[in-house]
């Protein structure tokens, strides 16, 4: 690993509507005795009721870029504020930014990627989204952010799990994991979980982004009741055999409009993934809010992971493959108006012979 | 052979220059170094964001994390001028007749010599900062455009449109141009007599440094491997002019320029730390400072022609002496 990325400060950013639990879990991050130091850029002063000079106040300032790319979207205010931040690296050790309910996640994440002074000094660890189990069906009913939220985190926390009964509980963690089957969900009460579940995962790290998860879109199609593209209402059953849909939807899908491709293969010929990874986003990256995968690039040793936000790519190599270990290619696309079919016909197509 | 008086501190250096002819040097922690036969320490901000320097004056112009402005004469005497509350000051400007202007939020202020204050709330955050030379006129920089303010009279304000988010402004010394950076690798200028636009482009990285040549004959800056200075003593500006490229490296790129106050000379300071100065006419190139720990942030010359304050973004500032 390079100097640069050992003296990058992490940034965790806390997602979701007002009244989820972003305060409490702030107030904890900012509390407890975890030997770490945070700045925390909020929205608004007010609710924490914690006295810190680190913790600064922030208007959400959404820059489009010049460059005729209507989904390259930075928050201006957030490059300012960090690069005022780390001329004081020695002050504290990571940073948590707080969106306000309504925030759009994208702007945020891309502002980590886009801008150069902001990448040289800080990295993305992972995008946390608090969801209140209670009203989050009518979150959904009523706006695009709920959702978005939800497709775009690495993490969702899942909270005040004692306001509503288990199956309305299962039912509604199906939901989040219809609109994304590729984060991990803690079920909670009172933002009641390890900080080490939403601090400092790596979820952006190619090399330890699915360390974390082992079973990144492989565990979750035998122990519950649900599948990952069972919202895709166009009937298109793009998956690979393991059919078992439907019946066991959530009630409330019909307001999730994020859509997630999942799609499986043998070894890729790298010189016709790669091409068709980079037309995909170019073409299709508005609608796109995340991608992530593991390769099996034919002739290659080693792992390859990809991931991506809108028309950003990044990949790179993660490890060997261990023996024995099934040498597959996974790739999740969460969107909308994702073409299910023929995103699973070009994938197949370059599949090395 | 110049020479060069070190001094090493610890932190990054916001701005390095003189006050009463007296090297001082303002940090990111608000403190106020200066080398006044020996090396000497005031404390302005509680977390220093943003400085100006208001040469009519004679002083530092300080906003910062304390949501409050000083201001900061010779001898590191630290005068809080005002407090805008516990919103960080992102930008402080110095205009005619004592006035200074300062930003937190989409707010900009401007305080008057008599300690009067009046706001100009905007739609958007409030970006960059700067006083026009004549006349009781500011402008700010901000998302898609610029904004013009006559805080003397009760005037609308002149808006200048460009997509794309502007994030410092500048006046020419004459006040008939004015420039924004912007967010992206580029620079934007409007002839204010006109409103004909100037697109300044083709840098590999952001401008974050501008510098008026004497009588505002040339405009340099930073964001490429090499000073680039525009050409402004056309009555169009540099349009159709391409820019003079001058102290070219392979391997590092420009972070700070100081126009020279007499000659057409830039004082250019580079990522890693070193100083030269490139006479325009010719590009000839004079090592002023080998390369050092930190990229060069802030410099300023004095007023014999005979010094330049550097400051660094690792804190090893100093003073370097032409004449010696």
């Amino acid at each position: 690993m390079s100097d640069a990325q050992t003296t990058q400060i992490p940034v965790t950013v806390l997602t979701g509507y007002l009244g989820a639990g972003k305060t409490t879990l702030l107030n904890r991050i900012l509390s407890e005795n975890h030997g770490k130091r945070y700045a925390v850029i909020v929205n608004e002063f007010g609710e924490i009721g914690i006295d810190n000079e680190l913790i600064v106040e922030s208007d959400e300032e959404i820059y489009e870029m010049n460059n005729g790319c209507v989904c390259c979207t930075v928050r201006g205010d957030l490059i300012r504020v960090v690069e005022g931040l780390m001329r004081r690296p020695g002050r504290f050790d990571a940073i948590v930014i707080e969106t306000t309910g309504l925030a759009d996640p994208v702007p945020v994440a891309q502002t980590f990627f886009m801008d150069d002074d902001v990448r040289s000094k800080t990295r993305l660890d992972a995008v946390v989204a608090l969801v209140d189990a209670k009203h989050l069906p009518l979150r959904l009913k009523d706006s695009r952010e709920a959702e978005d939220q939800i497709a775009f985190a690495d993490v969702v926390v899942l909270n005040k799990t004692d306001l509503v009964t288990p199956e309305e509980l299962s039912k509604v963690e199906a939901t989040i994991r219809a609109i994304n089957p590729a984060a991990r969900i803690h079920r909670t009460t009172r933002a009641g979980l390890a900080l080490s579940e939403v601090l400092d995962r790596g979820a952006f790290d190619l090399s330890r982004a699915l360390e974390n998860d082992p079973h990144f879109l492989e565990a979750r199609d035998d122990h519950d009741h649900h599948d990952h593209d069972g919202h895709d209402h166009d009937g298109h059953h793009h998956h690979d055999g393991h059919d078992h849909h439907d019946h066991a939807h959530p009630s409330d899908i019909h307001d999730v409009t994020v859509q997630s491709v999942s799609l499986r293969g043998g070894e890729m010929d790298p010189k016709k993934f790669f091409p068709w990874i980079e037309k995909i986003t170019q073409m299709e990256g508005p609608n796109i809010l995340r991608l992530k995968g593991i390769i099996a690039l034919k002739g290659d040793d080693e792992r390859y992971v990809i991931q991506g936000v809108h028309m950003i790519i990044e990949g790179d190599h993660q490890r060997a493959w261990k023996d024995g270990e099934k040498h597959e290619s996974r790739l999740v696309f969460i969107g909308r108006e994702l073409d299910a079919e023929r995103l699973k016909k070009s994938f197949d197509a370059c599949q090395a012979a | 052979m110049p020479t060069v008086a070190p001094l090493d501190l610890q932190g990054h250096c916001i701005a390095a220059v003189f006050l009463d002819d007296v090297p001082h040097f303002a940090l990111a922690d608000g403190t106020i170094h200066r080398l006044d036969h020996g090396h000497k320490t005031a404390q302005a901000n509680d977390g220093l964001l943003a400085a100006f320097h208001d040469a009519a004056n004679d002083r530092l112009i300080t906003g910062g994390e304390d949501g409050k402005i000083f201001s900061v004469t010779a001898g590191g005497n630290a005068a809080e001028l005002a407090s805008a509350g516990k919103k960080w000051i992102t930008s402080v400007a110095a205009g005619p007749q004592g006035a200074v202007a300062y930003a937190s939020g989409k707010i900009a202020f401007v305080r008057f010599a008599d300690g009067k204050i009046k706001e100009f709330l905007h739609p958007r955050s409030v970006e960059g900062l700067a006083f026009s030379p004549k006349g009781m006129r500011f402008g700010v920089a901000r998302y898609n455009g610029a904004t013009l303010h006559f805080p003397a009279a009760n005037g609308k304000p002149v808006e200048l449109e460009w997509a794309g988010a502007h994030t410092g402004i500048t006046f020419s010394p004459d006040g008939a141009f004015l420039v924004t950076t912007m967010q992206e690798n580029a620079l934007h200028g409007w002839k204010l007599a006109d409103g004909k636009h100037m697109r300044m482009s083709g840098y590999p990285g952001k401008v974050k440094s501008l510098s008026w040549a004497p009588k505002g004959k040339w405009l340099a800056s930073s964001g490429a491997p090499a000073a680039i200075v525009w050409p402004f003593s056309g009555k169009d500006g540099p349009m159709g002019k391409a820019p003079l490229e001058l102290g070219t490296r392979g391997n590092a790129m420009v972070t700070s320029v100081a126009c020279h106050p007499s000659q057409d000379v830039v004082a250019v300071g580079y990522d890693d730390g070193m100083v030269m100065a490139v006479r325009f006419a010719d590009a000839k190139e004079v090592l002023l400072r080998r390369p050092g720990k930190g990229a060069i942030t802030s410099m300023m010359w004095d007023k014999q022609e005979r010094r330049v304050a550097f400051g660094s973004a690792a804190g090893d500032c100093g003073v370097i002496d032409i004449s010696a």
